[in-house]
């Protein structure tokens, strides 16, 4: 039961419902109670006192149409005048003139009903205060039902009907919605709860989805994030990696199409992290936890399902990576020896941010020996040749993630995050008879002998994350960087 | 259990209506499965049109479910789209 103060409210009713339903309202009084509520049978015998005492009284009753006793109320059982008026609390009382409502009072102060009455002395014997009820038109489930039945055209999607005899998951399954794991079946109660985690309107379109580049509206991202299992918090994370991804320089057609193991991954910086309870600790690549699960795989299914990305259609990779079903994590700032992924990346600290990277799945660096800082650096060189090829150089990107206990050595030795990569590139700078093709006994490699960098500055990326215990980080290599592939994009996450 | 519905999560460019398979102009060079689902004289009807259909060089195959009273188990949906191009069901009564 939710308590409402005795308050005035401004009145604004039916201009703002967006239906052409008008109430038979007659000047006078409205009153809407429920017999369920204390408050409301509290002041059962002062709505018969207002009846008897010529005031222009009509009282709408939500649950008992023998309630309040010696009146006969306007049935409003199916709540349709509760939820076009938008009642949050019972008791209210509505002031009508000339059709329209001009003044509201919630709950049951004897001197408010007095004043708003102009009627004196009522419910003697009663307390001065009590406060009401929450209206049964604003309660969890049948206010989205009320939305859905009288809410107009607040949802555009088309709308399919499963048969009586039909199960919705397996509908889903048979229609192509799903990532090969089952989904939350989107029923508009759903969608529409899901809509309250953002403040943008539902028809807002947030990007243009690869391949098909299709107009997806914020109802579309809802809809997929409702079936990949989100909370409502979770949509505005959601909408932002889809702008992330939707984004020339992220370049999501290339990253589908092509044939090499990458997807998207997402990065979370920021205060959001927290507030949706994102895991960055331990197991953090891995299972577990709902809002690193679901966030991932709703930026899939929207590149599913509205992109129209399909595996064996767009989607051509010839072996793809289990992040493919979701692949979103947080970065543990609160231990990090260094500044956040996004601050590197233009953000200011404190900016709830989202980064895009078109990833392979993660690989493990393991050293559980290196206790200084330039050793540590040198077996991830040594680890970080093999991304792509360790003959191929310049034209690959990845991040590390650095877990805290290889954190602890370079806070330990005094390394910044930026002395951390400039030695790691110094150290990757590769001899060309090294890389050329043949080099080796192995034809893959670069097409010249040129001494070449494996990594160009700005495509070695670190974040911190993971478990207190344990001596190893991962790599993420990436797709083909650059303007010929993938860029990573920053966004920040809006709500 | 009642209808539901679900929002359509795609851009709605395909038709929400799950089209048949087309049926072919001729049934030659098709195989033909006849399923009988074990309601009573069933088999009769569909012995008969085993006989005409033989008779015709088209190559035939059987099947049976367990009852008529349970829906088709899984396994003999995925026998039937894998062995037979066109399917006549009977419906004895």
């Amino acid at each position: 039961m939710t308590a409402h103060s005795p308050s005035p409210t401004s009145a604004e009713s039916d201009d703002s419902t967006g239906s052409d339903w008008r109430l038979p309202l007659e000047d006078g009084i409205v009153a809407v109670v429920k017999e369920s509520c204390p408050t409301c049978r509290l002041v059962a015998p002062v709505l018969a006192q207002l009846a008897q005492s010529g005031v222009q009284l009509a009282v709408y009753t939500q649950d008992d149409l023998s309630f309040p006793p010696g009146i006969s109320p306007v049935d409003d059982t199916e709540l349709e005048a509760s939820y076009r008026l938008r009642i949050e609390a019972v008791p209210t009382l509505l002031r009508i003139e000339g059709g329209k409502e001009i003044d509201r009072l919630s709950g049951w102060s004897r001197s408010a009903w007095e004043t708003f009455t102009g009627i004196p002395d009522l419910g003697p014997g009663l307390p001065e205060y009590r406060p009401g009820c929450g209206s049964r038109s604003v309660e969890p489930g049948i206010a989205e039902d009320l939305e859905i039945q009288y809410g107009g055209s607040r949802l555009q999607a088309r709308r399919i009907t499963v048969a009586a005899m039909e199960d919705e998951i397996e509908s889903c399954f048979q229609r192509g919605w799903t990532d090969g794991l089952p989904v939350v079946p989107p029923s508009p109660q759903r969608v529409l709860r899901m809509l309250a985690g953002t403040s943008r309107d539902p028809d807002e379109v947030v990007a243009a989805v690869p391949p098909d580049l299709v107009p997806c509206t914020v109802e579309k991202v809802a809809i997929n994030a409702v079936m990949a299992g989100c909370r409502p918090e979770y949509l505005p994370v959601v909408i932002a990696a889809l702008e992330a991804a939707c984004t020339d320089r992220f370049n999501l057609h290339g990253v589908l199409a092509t044939t090499y193991s990458v997807g998207p991954a997402v990065i979370v910086n920021g205060p959001i992290r927290r507030a949706i309870g994102m895991n960055s600790g331990i197991n953090v690549l891995g299972q577990g936890n709902r809002s690193n699960a679901t966030i991932g795989r709703a930026l899939q299914l929207v590149v599913r399902n509205v992109g129209g990305g399909r595996p064996g259609e767009v989607d051509r990779a010839t072996l793809g990576n289990p992040g493919k079903y979701t692949f979103c994590f947080a970065e543990d700032e609160e231990g990090s020896p260094w500044e956040p992924l996004s601050v590197e990346r233009g953000l200011l600290e404190g900016t709830s941010a989202v980064t895009l990277f078109a990833g392979e799945g993660p690989r493990t660096i393991f050293d559980q020996l290196s206790r200084k800082p330039d050793a540590l650096a040198r077996s991830f060189a040594a680890c970080l040749r093999s991304v792509a090829h360790p003959k191929l150089a310049r034209d690959y990107e990845a991040i590390v993630v650095v877990s805290p206990e290889h954190g602890r050595v370079f806070r330990e030795g005094g390394w910044s995050k930026k002395r951390l990569r400039q030695e790691i590139l110094d150290m990757l700078v590769i001899p060309g008879e090294e890389l050329v093709r043949g080099a080796g006994g192995i034809m893959e490699g670069m097409p010249t002998a040129e001494t070449l960098p494996k990594f160009l500055p700005d495509r070695l990326w670190f974040v911190h994350a993971g478990g207190p215990a344990g001596l190893f980080s991962s790599i993420i290599g990436s797709w083909v960087a650059g303007e010929a592939g993938s860029q990573p994009v920053t966004q920040e996450v809006q709500s | 259990m009642t209808e539901r519905l679900l929002l359509d999560p795609t851009s709605e460019r395909a038709s929400s209506r799950r089209e048949r398979v087309p049926r072919p102009s001729t049934l030659e060079g098709l195989t033909v499965g006849l399923l009988d689902i074990a309601k009573y004289r069933g088999d009769v009807f569909l012995d008969r049109i085993e006989e005409l259909l033989t008779a015709r060089g088209l190559q035939v195959v059987r099947f049976r479910k367990p009852t008529f009273t349970k829906v088709c188990p899984p396994g003999l949906g995925r026998d039937i789209t894998s062995r037979a191009d066109v399917v006549v069901e009977a419906l004895a009564d």
